[in-house]
């Protein structure tokens, strides 16, 4: 996904908690939270925001017909109060809840869920995550401008949404739980504009009291939200522009109680080391990874024997320890707290003689010269230099081209610009809990394409095939063994070695002691940095 | 004096088109393309080239620069590409703040500059003239990210004098200006001082004191009011510098500038922001430029206007 991080320990994350949240009901009601931010909301638009930041404060304050529970990557119904799959995986039917108000009081109906996928999905909307919706049939004919709407969403009365499918895709449910997906009112989008944005008007848990630019962001409670007892909270205000040092300042100072940035690289040994702050600290796994790209169409990286070669002469532990624990050592593309991540796979294991001996075999006793892409914000830098020194361990010469993110991009996207490319910063984060979010853009033969995002250039129709097969078991009968077959294609991924896996990184969520609730709200897969909608306030007791 | 008026305007207004020129051209040149930072990873390549078409960024250069310029010459800066806000809507909420911090920067700046300067010229090779030196020195070489954070610790943090970053009462803007102010302070202490060192040697100063005037009374209404000319007509010369320090002191204090703006949009390749930004600062040194040399013939009618 495009959640490009400006820190580096944001993103959509995997709680250790996964199966056993538990959401206080008694929690007590009332009562504010203080969340700091650098950097300005872009965007309330749940069609258009797409980083880090706005993604948690728009699921606050717009529903989808699908969500998740709280603290977990269980998905359950939102919206619907009824969702039904047919035999065959093509037609899904939504029911809409009873009772179910925007924040300006009018009731939805299912022809705003029709409205609001087909603006996601119409070009003139340049909705980044229009592409997810692509199974929806007469996606492509809508996308490039054809006709007035998706062909595949019916209203088929007040209540009922019906969507056909060009594919069965096991994927769907977990689309309809995007922010993309989200219900939004036709009367309030067109009265506003392109400054929806600014002005959202939504049937989330929050709507929107205040936006002043620069300054702050307030949420306030709606109260006719459509879960009873939620949100705990009256009022989030968002403190912008914030550096994350000056934020730890004021958390510290009790004028904060969530530093959305995180705990700042250079203080975290510091607030670790502190008992007091350290048991106000919530640390839980991410769904990320991140990885060095091995460009497979350029000499000599079209050797997989190279590619193995560069596998093991990495020593990921020094890399883990450079960023001050933050993270575990990898070994495959997908996360550890990701369905389908294989437990018993070792690797290739750290050795750097067995690397001589493998690159010399393939040709290069004497290693040759190459070029690794970074980008130039810390850690990045630091990191490819301790790639660079394990390269020259097994005599391979890596230049590094320290650039600016979007130029690493560009470079990435070009056949022959990139042999290596660390992807830190910008490395895959998931936009939903499922092992196929990993594959299609960033290791499929789709990616590799100029402007794609599959860096290594790694493309294997066979796999391609495989991968599409995998997503087309639909039903609950089939979610194992379709698990089982994206392991299986990961392993299979990591034998042509277009990557080195470096590390998970985890996720270390800082508050003030102000707020509570299950350790799980605070590391919650889907909401960054906390779940505002569950998380509650002591002083409200 | 009208003549030279016009044509100093004209000039400006060629340096300004000349300035988004340059500007629209690196940004043409920069190899990253904003279509994609908009479309996001999960976008096919035909999305990115839909998002291409619609912004025109298809077009040959000259067409786009003149689509810009002509839009821009009716006062239409376009839509930013990610707030998808108008970019004179999100300057205009910003450009209060950066105006409010840069008018306490220069009050601050010319308070403590000229104080100090006037003070080492008196003592003159004394220690205090030393230490103050030291001090602009300090003040002159010190980053302006470590000063913002050291201020806030010791001021904000330890004694709870002032809020801990933020906007909107007085206390808010005393850390930021001193932050901002700091530098320049050290310029116009050193300035001072020699320009004072320069009158305090002249014969109207011997005259004064021959015919008995107090040494206060010559200093203030002799020395003062002739040393501080050259110095007037520094502060349109400075609004060039504030706009580079306001991107780091509005980061650090959390200040809504348009510092802060720019900087946001630099990082996501926001083109009608960064051009928008930068053609309202470089609007702004130009006119300090132009203010300051009208505003020094006032001061001193020795210096001409051709």
């Amino acid at each position: 996904m495009m959640r490009i991080l400006l820190a580096s320990v944001a993103g959509l994350a995997v709680s250790a908690h996964a199966a056993t949240a538990e959401v206080d009901q008694n929690a007590p009601v009332g009562g504010d939270m203080i969340v700091t931010y650098k950097d300005d909301v872009a965007t309330l638009d749940p069609a258009i925001g797409y980083d880090w930041q706005n993604w948690s404060m728009i699921k606050s304050l717009f529903d989808g017909l699908m969500g998740y529970e709280p603290g977990t990557t269980i998905l359950r119904n939102e919206l619907a109060a009824d969702y039904t799959i047919s035999e065959d995986g093509l037609t899904h039917t939504f029911t809409l809840k009873d009772g179910i108000t925007f924040h300006n009081g009018r009731a939805i109906v299912a022809d705003d869920v029709k409205y609001s996928i087909d603006r996601v999905t119409n070009p003139t909307t340049r909705s980044p995550g229009a592409g997810f919706f692509g199974m929806i049939d007469g996606f492509d004919s809508w996308n490039a401008g054809e006709g007035d709407g998706l062909s595949g969403v019916t209203v088929i009365d007040e209540k009922t949404v019906q969507i056909t499918l060009n594919r069965p895709d096991a994927t769907f449910s977990h689309v309809m739980a995007l922010n993309f997906a989200s219900i939004v009112p036709k009367e309030a989008v067109e009265a506003s504009g392109e400054d929806f944005g600014r002005e959202p008007v939504g049937s989330g848990a929050f709507k929107l009291a205040e936006w002043s630019p620069g300054q702050r962001v307030v949420f306030e409670r709606f109260d006719g939200y459509h879960r009873e007892g939620v949100p705990k909270l009256d009022q989030v205000t968002f403190e912008i522009g914030l550096e994350p040092t000056v934020a730890l300042l004021r958390l510290q100072q009790g004028q904060a109680d969530v530093p959305g940035d995180g705990i700042p690289p250079a203080q975290f040994l510091q607030v670790m080391g502190d008992p007091a702050q350290a048991a106000n600290v919530v640390e839980g796994g991410q769904l990320h990874t991140g990885y060095i790209t091995l460009n497979t169409q350029m000499a000599p990286f079209d050797n997989v024997d190279v590619r193995k070669a560069v596998n093991m002469a990495i020593n990921k532990d020094r890399i883990v320890k450079i960023i001050n624990g933050r993270a575990v050592p990898a070994n495959q593309p997908l996360p550890p707290t990701m369905p389908g991540y294989a437990d018993d796979y070792e690797g290739y294991a750290y050795d750097p003689t067995a690397a001589m001996e493998m690159l010399a075999a393939a040709g290069f006793p004497d290693g040759f010269t190459t070029e690794l892409f970074v980008m130039n914000v810390d850690p990045n830098p630091r990191i490819a230099q301790a790639i660079q020194q394990d390269l020259k361990e097994i005599g391979i010469t890596a230049e590094l081209r320290s650039l600016a993110q979007a130029n690493v991009i560009a470079a990435g996207g070009e056949a022959d610009q990139a042999p290596m490319i660390w992807s830190g910063g910008m490395a895959w984060i998931a936009d939903f809990p499922d092992p196929s979010n990993f594959y299609g853009p960033i290791l499929g033969c789709a990616g590799a394409v100029q402007g794609g995002w599959n860096w290594a250039w790694y493309c294997n129709a066979d796999l391609d095939a495989k991968a599409a097969e995998a997503d087309a078991m639909t039903g609950a009968d089939k979610a194992d063994a379709r698990i089982e077959a994206w392991k299986e294609i990961y392993l299979a991924v990591m034998e042509d070695a277009p990557w080195v896996p470096i590390f998970n990184e985890q996720r270390f969520t800082l508050t003030s002691g102000r707020v509570a609730g299950d350790p799980s709200l605070f590391v919650d897969p889907v909401h960054i940095p906390v779940n505002y909608d569950y998380i509650y306030s002591k002083e409200a007791e | 004096m009208q003549a030279y008026l016009v044509r100093r305007l004209l000039e400006s207004a060629l340096i300004l088109i000349g300035i988004t020129l340059v500007t629209f051209i690196l940004l043409y040149l920069v190899p990253a393309d904003p279509a994609r930072q908009i479309a996001g990873r999960s976008a096919t390549a035909e999305t990115v080239q839909n998002i291409r078409d619609q912004l025109g960024l298809n077009d040959p250069f000259f067409v786009q620069y003149w689509r810009y310029l002509t839009s821009l010459l009716q006062g239409d800066m376009g839509r930013s590409y990610l707030q998808r806000a108008e970019v004179s809507e999100l300057i205009a909420a910003r450009l209060p703040a950066s105006l409010l911090l840069m008018v306490a920067a220069i009050v601050t700046e010319l308070a403590f500059g000229l104080t100090i300067g006037i003070v080492a010229a008196l003592r003159r090779n004394r220690p205090a003239d030393h230490g103050l030196m030291i001090f602009s020195f300090v003040s002159i070489s010190a980053p302006q990210f470590v000063i913002g954070i050291l201020l806030l610790y010791v001021f904000a943090v330890k004694l709870n004098w002032f809020p801990i970053g933020g906007y909107g009462t007085f206390a808010h803007v005393v850390l930021p200006a001193v932050t901002l102010g700091f530098l320049g302070a050290g310029w116009y202490s050193r300035m001072m001082r020699s320009s004072m060192i320069d009158v305090l040697g002249q014969d109207f100063v011997r005259t004064a004191q021959a015919k008995g005037l107090g040494k206060a009374r010559i200093i203030l209404r002799h020395v003062i009011p002739n040393a501080i000319l050259p110095i007037i007509a520094m502060i349109g010369i400075d609004i060039g510098l504030f706009m580079s320090g306001i991107v780091v002191v509005e980061s650090v204090f959390g200040w809504p500038g348009i510092g802060q703006l720019a900087w946001q949009a630099i990082q996501r390749i926001d083109i009608p922001v960064i051009m928008g930004v930068t053609i309202v600062s470089a609007t702004a040194i130009v006119l300090g430029n132009l203010l300051a040399d009208f505003v020094a013939p006032l001061i001193d009618p020795r210096i001409k206007t051709k």
